[in-house]
């Protein structure tokens, strides 16, 4: 009895099966074949594509000694801590607390100019972004008009260049979190909080950064890993350069495995960094579970 | 009148009174104003140069505004063989993304089971892999089985890594839908999945809305993927071809790259403005953040 209807109850999860499929194909799978292929000396074209050898550790053992790697690491935590961590995560705060005291049309209109940076395609983001920034673009004629002489910022500043962009792309999703989270704060304990005397900032410290506090942890963890995986936008405004200058990891494994064909390099630097996902992964999941507690 | 008085009538009626809102919201308006025309500089150029058959980099108003540049590349070859190509990936992709996510969302918030969690909340760590650090590998897989340059197995990767995060807003969606309608139907003797079909999916018609637009805009807007995997200039999406045309063929005309660029982008424009008028603003959010 007990038989039959743990089996009925195993059919139950039939309807299931598609996604796994799915996801073990194509998510699991590049997963398993990238720590793979890391030990090995693949290659795009040529010999090594076809019969690739087990090479053990070799790959890892080049990333410590190329002088690309370490350096692309440190541009990788310069670009999230700057562009999302900071950028991202306390510009949307701010506009969120700004609208809660805005008027009604004010913070329509401004919410639509910060979500429609957020909503185009990736590609023609990047286009606009490198227009603003390019020599003669938007911002140098601003700079002038204000009498200043700008920079080729693409080229003497692109880490600048790429942080200020991807703030620009990202901010919204941070400002939604925030919205919502800041509706959901009680109306009447920042009012009791205001009666007592308490300032604007002593109100912000004590009352309502600790009431949102698991909003800011989740959407800290989505804004790292969202800008984690940045490529686009790199690509076009720099395409990682110049020589190197602004190039991050997602940059460097696409350069190895596919402009210098080192498949196995370059899966050994994308395994880095989906171990980086991983990680940041499983302590996003830990949070919302200690959450729901 | 006095602090007192203000006090007093604050918690009369529980809300500070307009007036001193109004007076507070001043500098808040022309702060945000001043950070909204922030984010819409970058957007200038793109605009004027589209109107502008001499653009260049600069932003400048053109001086004869005209509609040359979107007739320009109003053809076959150049727009609507790339836009069809984004329609035909976004809307496979959508598809297949959302028929999995419906089947995977009904078990599992339906039926309690030992295996629902960990299948959730593993799937839930999938939507933080980095899709940039999987190209290489999912290249390197598509190479071995020879999938590459097919649009099927570009859409099915495609929708694999939107699954994640489908299944976790069906299954909210879901989840409001009460379960004593099915019941009913169950004791008719409907299956689960005509109960499905007949009861659920009609009650969470708008939820099954926000999470195909959702993928939609998601794979429209996608460039690195079929980047990768497409290779054939007939099989590239708008996001692909607007990079490789403009980029590689020598000198850039810059306006008809930002005509492309605004035909290519209003589609999805339309649809976030659909969902958000629906959904209340912050429907990608709400997926990633009711855990």
């Amino acid at each position: 009895m007990s038989a039959r209807k743990s089996v009925r109850q195993q059919l139950r999860l039939l309807p299931v099966v598609p996604s796994v499929l799915l996801l073990l194909f194509f998510l699991a799978a590049p997963v398993l074949w990238s720590f793979h292929a890391s030990f090995t000396n693949a290659a795009l074209t040529g010999r090594n594509a076809r019969n690739p050898a087990w090479t053990g550790v070799d790959n890892y053992a080049r990333l410590l000694t190329d002088s690309a790697f370490p350096a692309s690491v440190v541009l990788t935590v310069v670009f999230v801590v700057a562009s999302a961590i900071l950028g991202q995560n306390l510009l949307g705060l701010l506009i969120a607390g700004l609208m809660t005291r805005a008027r009604k049309p004010v913070s329509a209109v401004v919410g639509t100019a910060v979500v429609a940076a957020w909503v185009l395609p990736e590609i023609v983001a990047a286009f606009a972004a490198y227009a603003y920034f390019s020599k003669d673009g938007t911002l140098n004629q601003l700079l002038a008009g204000a009498g200043w002489a700008g920079a080729d910022w693409l080229y003497a500043f692109p880490m600048v260049a790429v942080v200020l962009a991807n703030i620009w792309r990202g901010t919204a999703f941070s400002m939604l979190v925030y919205r919502a989270a800041l509706a959901d704060v009680p109306q009447d304990i920042a009012e009791a909080a205001l009666m007592d005397g308490a300032s604007g900032g002593q109100r912000l410290v004590f009352i309502t950064l600790p009431l949102i506090r698991s909003s800011i942890a989740t959407n800290l963890m989505l804004v790292t890993l969202q800008t984690l995986a940045v490529f686009t936008l790199i690509w076009v405004m720099t395409t990682g350069g110049p020589s190197n200058a602004s190039t991050t990891l997602p940059v460097l494994a696409y350069q190895e495995a596919f402009k210098f064909g080192d498949i196995g390099y370059g899966t050994a630097i994308a395994s880095v960094l989906i171990v980086l996902g991983l990680v940041f992964g499983i302590a996003y999941v830990r949070l919302l579970k200690g959450d729901n507690r | 009148m006095t602090t007192a008085q203000q006090a007093a009538r604050r918690t009369a009626n529980g809300r500070v009174p307009s007036k001193e809102r109004r007076q507070a919201s001043a500098p808040a308006d022309a702060a945000l104003l001043l950070i909204g025309a922030c984010f819409l500089l970058p957007l200038l150029w793109l605009v004027f140069a589209s109107l502008d058959t001499n653009a260049g980099y600069q932003t400048q108003l053109p001086a004869t505004a005209s509609l040359t540049n979107f007739a320009a590349v109003l053809t076959p070859e150049l727009l609507l063989r790339p836009l069809w190509n984004s329609l035909l990936l976004s809307g496979g992709t959508a598809t297949v993304t959302l028929a999995a996510a419906v089947l995977a969302a009904y078990p599992l918030s339906r039926f309690q089971s030992r295996f629902n969690k960990p299948f959730l909340y593993s799937i839930l760590c999938g939507t933080c892999l980095p899709i940039t650090a999987i190209m290489v590998p999912v290249y390197g897989l598509f190479v071995q089985l020879r999938l590459l340059d097919s649009m099927p197995s570009t859409v099915l990767f495609m929708a694999a890594t939107a699954l994640p995060m489908a299944i976790w807003m069906t299954k909210n969606f879901m989840d409001t839908v009460p379960v004593s309608l099915e019941e009913a139907a169950w004791m008719d003797g409907a299956s689960g999945l005509t109960a499905l079909r007949s009861v659920v999916l009609p009650l969470m018609r708008q939820g099954l809305g926000v999470v195909f637009i959702f993928v939609f805009i998601q794979t429209w807007g996608n460039f690195f993927v079929p980047f990768i995997l497409l290779l054939s200039p007939s099989k590239q999406p708008a996001s692909v071809s607007i990079f490789s045309f403009f980029g590689q063929h020598g000198a850039i005309a810059y306006g008809q790259l930002a005509a492309f660029s605004i035909l290519y982008s209003v589609p999805v424009l339309f649809l976030y403005v659909l969902v958000a008028r629906g959904a209340g603003g912050s429907f990608a959010v709400s997926g990633a953040l009711k855990g």
